[in-house]
């Protein structure tokens, strides 16, 4: 009966994906209770609640064949890109910046939709093109990718922009677009930089400039980096110890809890907790790759690799950013920040990996 | 075969993607190098660095002010004290509209018109980022009714604080002094002294008299606490401490009671009182009135009550016993009579004629003599004990102005007492030399002669007055009167005395020249003496001397006249005394503004000051201010 009940729940789960994972999001709730300070059995709470939620998703999409997936692509990725289009005709504004639209139930940050729509909707369209790709695709695709991020650059949330747009430049460059093209692509965008440099807000080119010389401005834009840079310094190698953090647990560290969390876990854990951190997504991006080389569709191959490659696109620019090397974009560490929705949208993506991972027998049979 | 070409692209297409799988797996290694490069480079080389930055972040070294030391009487009554109590403070460069944010408070707490006006005033003097007193003394319900609305009062803070009181109010204030807020002058001298460090957290300073000057053992040794906060600058918790060494406890010479009895015996009279200890310099009792009530400075002294204290024509403000240089009039003759003999310029028998008044020789001026017609023959006792003037005009001119400035100098005249606290003035014994510096102009005969009876360019104040005659008192040792009497070490509870610089002073002028003297002004107080009614019956014998001084100067002819003076152009009225004549315990010199009549008004202080003293006697009467038809009982006039 327990071992029917576990071959239920277990059927479409992989294995060593799941164990690096249930290790993280471990680690994950005991930095949250430490960032908590006094409400820190209240937060634990709460983020059980979501991971309950989001592994409830990653059951669900664990079991969602990758073809009835690669057929929702389209339908997902013109929601999203409509919603995009309201939230530009109709979005609330909320600290300056239009990301926010009402259902009058509830309101949703379409943004979010297309993290998962982007990357499944090239995914689909190179498996549609599969068998005789030109470079008229790669220029369709791009448009495909452009579009949304256009739409969210706008808003400005260009944090969000450039997260999206590097999972859908994931699956392009996976699918096999030509060094040359790519290598052009790069020399056009270094020579675009000015245009780009023009057409950025004021807050963004701060955060540039913050990010070059924190201490310009040591009570304002450079705060942030500055004090994460001490709390995570002051770590040494081991660590204070959980709980003990100063910088953390006095509230130097501001947003400790969500996009900052990573100067909580290193000031505590010092330079071993670090390591062991990066170990353990190397881990779950290592499975990740192989699930994806081992895919047997276009669409399994190309949707698991640009899902893996965002998530560490996710923990790459969190952990720079909070060390210091990568300028401040909002950008949750992954697994590790409290909130809900990134949680959600990543275990959600890490079901659809293990939907491919086990339904792979079945396609090529 | 268009199967195996598909099947043929289909695996070259795998394989593409296999190889760029792999060449992103090891770009993202890098990657993660980068990021474990980044993590070793502040968690192992830097860490030292950050260390440092983290712990500066968190703990904060907060001073510990030291209780202000007490001030007590000799009798251990207190004079200044410290109470704790909650004050609310605004620190105006964290709020938007100060003004504004007062209004909001009023509704919640009482806010008078007074708190609003002291604290604008504290605002032009403080700087932006310290923290100023809106309320003072709140209570716990107010207390609690501002906690309760806290939130909507940023930059106000409740602070428990230590504040000095003076529960003695306007008694000895000019003595006492006051503490108030640090400002600029006090800082500059503050570094200057190199105690800058004593002073964080401290806001409040000893401004004049003993508060201001034993500052330093009032103060204490300001302690530090090293507490752990947060980013919002919040105190979470204590980490160490070095406790504050409390300021010493001072007992002073004042006789509290003696004190008061002087204050009230002056009546509405302004005037000064300084009663000396004659065997030490001890200040038994100091008097400037009017006086002023200290409590109003140490919150901050509103502009209302500064204006009224400082603009007011009777100067509550300034402490008339040392700061009041008047001309002493017939009060000086003893000394001139002092200085005769030990110049050997008279002998006791040598008498004059006195016609009632004296001529230079060759000159026509005549200098009058009080009593019109002269007091007949004059020898040096009679000369004290009726005030005569024409003894001392020719004395003085015989003497001459240098050899009556030397003497006088040995007495004390014309130079600060050194008395304890700041401010003194130090009057003048005239000279030569200094009519030449000071006007650029010759001394001439005539101005000797009004030296002779204290008046022309002699100027001395009461606490001088006093000294002197506490070295007549004495034996001829000068003084040096002081109002410290002892500092208790505030750790080991012991008692400092006040070293006396003068303690082994030798007698300056020859017992027996002295003797006669004395002899001479206690019969002052004996029936005939121009100080008669105001000691008859005194069980203890007083030796005195009364004394005017001229307000407006008189011309040749003229008659002093007080019913067609103004009240404030009536003379002063002098007196100095000491008693018990034959085993002085007190000298004491006192100047009542527009008493007139240094017997009349003057003596009667001295005696219910003296009574208390020596019997411990209090005053049945008040003494009220002459009417205008009120007769003088002691007769003497300049």
């Amino acid at each position: 009966m327990i071992s029917r009940a576990f071959e239920f729940l277990s059927r479409r789960i992989d294995g060593p994906l799941m164990a690096a994972l249930a290790l993280t999001l471990t680690l994950g709730l005991t930095v949250v209770y430490s960032a908590g300070g006094g409400t820190g059995m209240e937060r634990v709470m709460s983020q059980g609640r979501n991971l309950a939620i989001a592994f409830v998703a990653l059951w669900i999409f664990a079991h969602i064949p990758p073809q009835t997936l690669m057929r929702l692509a389209l339908p997902i990725y013109v929601c999203g890109l409509s919603l995009l289009v309201g939230v530009a005709l109709f979005g609330e504004v909320r600290n300056g910046a239009r990301r926010w639209l009402n259902l009058g139930v509830t309101s949703i940050q379409p943004s979010e939709v297309m993290k998962i729509g982007v990357p499944l909707v090239l995914a689909w369209y190179f498996h549609r093109h599969e068998e005789a790709l030109r470079l008229r695709n790669f220029v369709f695709a791009a448009i495909i990718l452009v579009i949304p991020v256009g739409l969210i650059a706008r808003q400005p949330d260009l944090g969000t922009a450039l997260l999206i747009f590097a999972s859908g430049f994931f699956v392009i460059f996976l699918a096999g677009l030509s060094w040359k093209v790519l290598a052009s692509l790069m020399a056009g965008g270094l020579a675009s930089l000015p245009l780009v440099w023009s057409m950025m807000h004021d807050y963004q080119r701060q955060r540039i400039f913050t990010l070059l010389n924190p201490m310009e401005d040591p009570l304002g834009a450079g705060y942030h980096i500055i004090q994460s840079t001490i709390a995570i310094g002051s770590g040494g190698v081991l660590g204070k110890g959980w709980l003990n953090g100063t910088q953390a647990q006095l509230d130097f560290v501001p947003e400790r809890s969500t996009d900052f969390i990573l100067a909580v876990f290193g000031e505590e854990f010092g330079l071993v907790g670090n390591v062991v951190l990066v170990i353990l997504y190397l881990l779950v991006i290592a499975r990740g790759l192989m699930i994806a080389a081992n895919a047997s569709t276009v669409f399994s191959r190309l949707a698991a690799g640009a899902i893996t490659l965002t998530f560490f696109t996710y923990a790459f620019v969190n952990m720079g950013m909070v060390s210091g090397i990568l300028p401040v974009v909002g950008v949750p560490l992954p697994m590790i920040s409290y909130g809900g929705t990134a949680l959600l949208s990543i275990l959600a993506g890490f079901g659809i990996l293990m939907s491919i991972a086990t339904h792979k027998q079945l396609v090529s049979s | 075969m268009i199967v195996g070409q598909a099947l043929r692209d289909q695996q070259r297409e795998l394989n593409v993607f296999r190889n760029r799988i792999l060449l992103v797996g090891f770009l993202i290694l890098a990657a993660f190098g980068v990021l474990v490069a980044r993590f070793t480079w502040l968690q192992v080389f830097q860490q030292e660095y950050y260390h440092t930055l983290a712990e500066a972040n968190r703990i904060s070294v907060v001073p510990v002010v030291p209780n202000r030391g007490l001030i007590l009487d000799r009798n251990g009554e207190v004079l200044a004290a410290n109470y704790s109590a909650y004050t609310l403070e605004i620190t105006p460069s964290k709020v938007p509209n100060v003004e504004r944010a007062i209004d909001e408070l009023a509704t919640v707490i009482e806010v008078s018109a007074r708190d609003r006006r002291r604290f604008r005033k504290l605002q032009e003097e403080s700087k932006n980022f310290e923290s100023l007193p809106i309320r003072t003394r709140l209570t716990e319900e107010e207390v609690a009714r501002f906690a309760v609305n806290r939130f909507r009062f940023p930059g106000f803070e409740i602070k428990a604080r230590l504040f000095r009181s003076y529960p003695q109010g306007e008694v000895a204030s000019h003595a006492i002094g006051y503490i108030g807020r640090i400002n600029d002058a006090d800082l500059k001298r503050i570094d200057n002294a190199g105690l800058t460090n004593n002073y964080k957290g401290t806001d409040h300073i000893g401004k004049l008299g003993i508060e201001g000057a034993y500052e330093k053992e009032l103060h204490g040794v300001t302690g530090s606490e090293q507490v752990e906060i947060d980013a919002g600058g919040r105190a979470i918790r204590a980490l160490a401490r070095n406790e504050p060494i409390s300021g010493n406890n001072l007992v002073v010479t004042l006789d509290l009671a003696l004190q008061k009895i002087a204050e009230q015996a002056f009546g509405d009279y302004k005037g000064a009182l300084v009663a000396i200890d004659p065997k030490n310099g001890e200040v038994l009792a100091l008097v400037s009135r009017p006086a002023f009530d200290p409590n109003l400075f140490v919150d901050g002294i509103d502009p209302q009550n500064w204006d009224a204290l400082n603009n007011s024509p009777d100067k509550p403000l300034n402490n008339r016993a040392l700061r009041g240089q008047y001309p002493p009039g017939s009060t000086i003759k003893p000394f001139m009579a002092l200085a005769a003999l030990e110049f050997r310029k008279r002998s006791p028998e040598y008498s004059i004629s006195d016609p009632g008044y004296y001529s230079l020789p060759g000159v026509a001026h005549r200098y009058r003599d009080w009593k019109k017609g002269g007091h007949g023959t004059v020898n040096l006792h009679k000369s004290i004990v009726i005030s005569c003037d024409t003894y001392y005009y020719g004395l003085a001119t015989e003497l001459g102005i240098d050899a009556i400035h030397s003497f006088l100098t040995r007495f004390g005249f014309g130079q600060r007492s050194g008395i304890d606290i700041e401010g003194e003035l130090g009057g003048v014994a005239p000279s030569q030399e200094w009519k030449q510096q000071r006007f650029h102009q010759k001394w001439y005969g005539g101005d000797t002669v009004s030296v002779g009876i204290g008046q022309g360019y002699m100027l001395a104040t009461p606490v001088q007055l006093a000294a002197a005659t506490a070295m007549i008192a004495n034996g001829g040792i000068p003084v040096h009167p002081h109002l410290l009497k002892a500092v208790q070490d505030s750790k080991t509870q012991e008692m400092r005395p006040f070293a006396d610089p003068n303690a082994n002073a030798e007698a300056l002028v020859k017992p027996q020249n002295l003797e006669l003297v004395r002899s001479a002004m206690v019969d002052v107080t004996k029936p005939g003496g121009t100080a008669a009614q105001a000691s008859a019956g005194a069980p203890y014998a007083i030796a005195a001397k009364t004394g005017t001084a001229q307000v407006v100067g008189m011309k040749q002819n003229e008659k002093y006249d007080e019913k067609r003076m103004k009240r404030e152009h009536w003379d002063h009225a002098l007196f100095i005394a000491f008693a018990p004549a034959d085993d002085p315990k007190v000298a004491i010199a006192i100047l009542v503004e527009n008493g007139q009549h240094g017997g009349s008004t003057a003596a009667p202080i001295a005696r219910q000051v003296f009574d208390y003293y020596l019997l411990g006697k209090k005053p049945q009467v008040k003494i009220e201010p002459p009417k205008d038809d009120a007769q003088p009982q002691d007769a003497e006039h300049d």
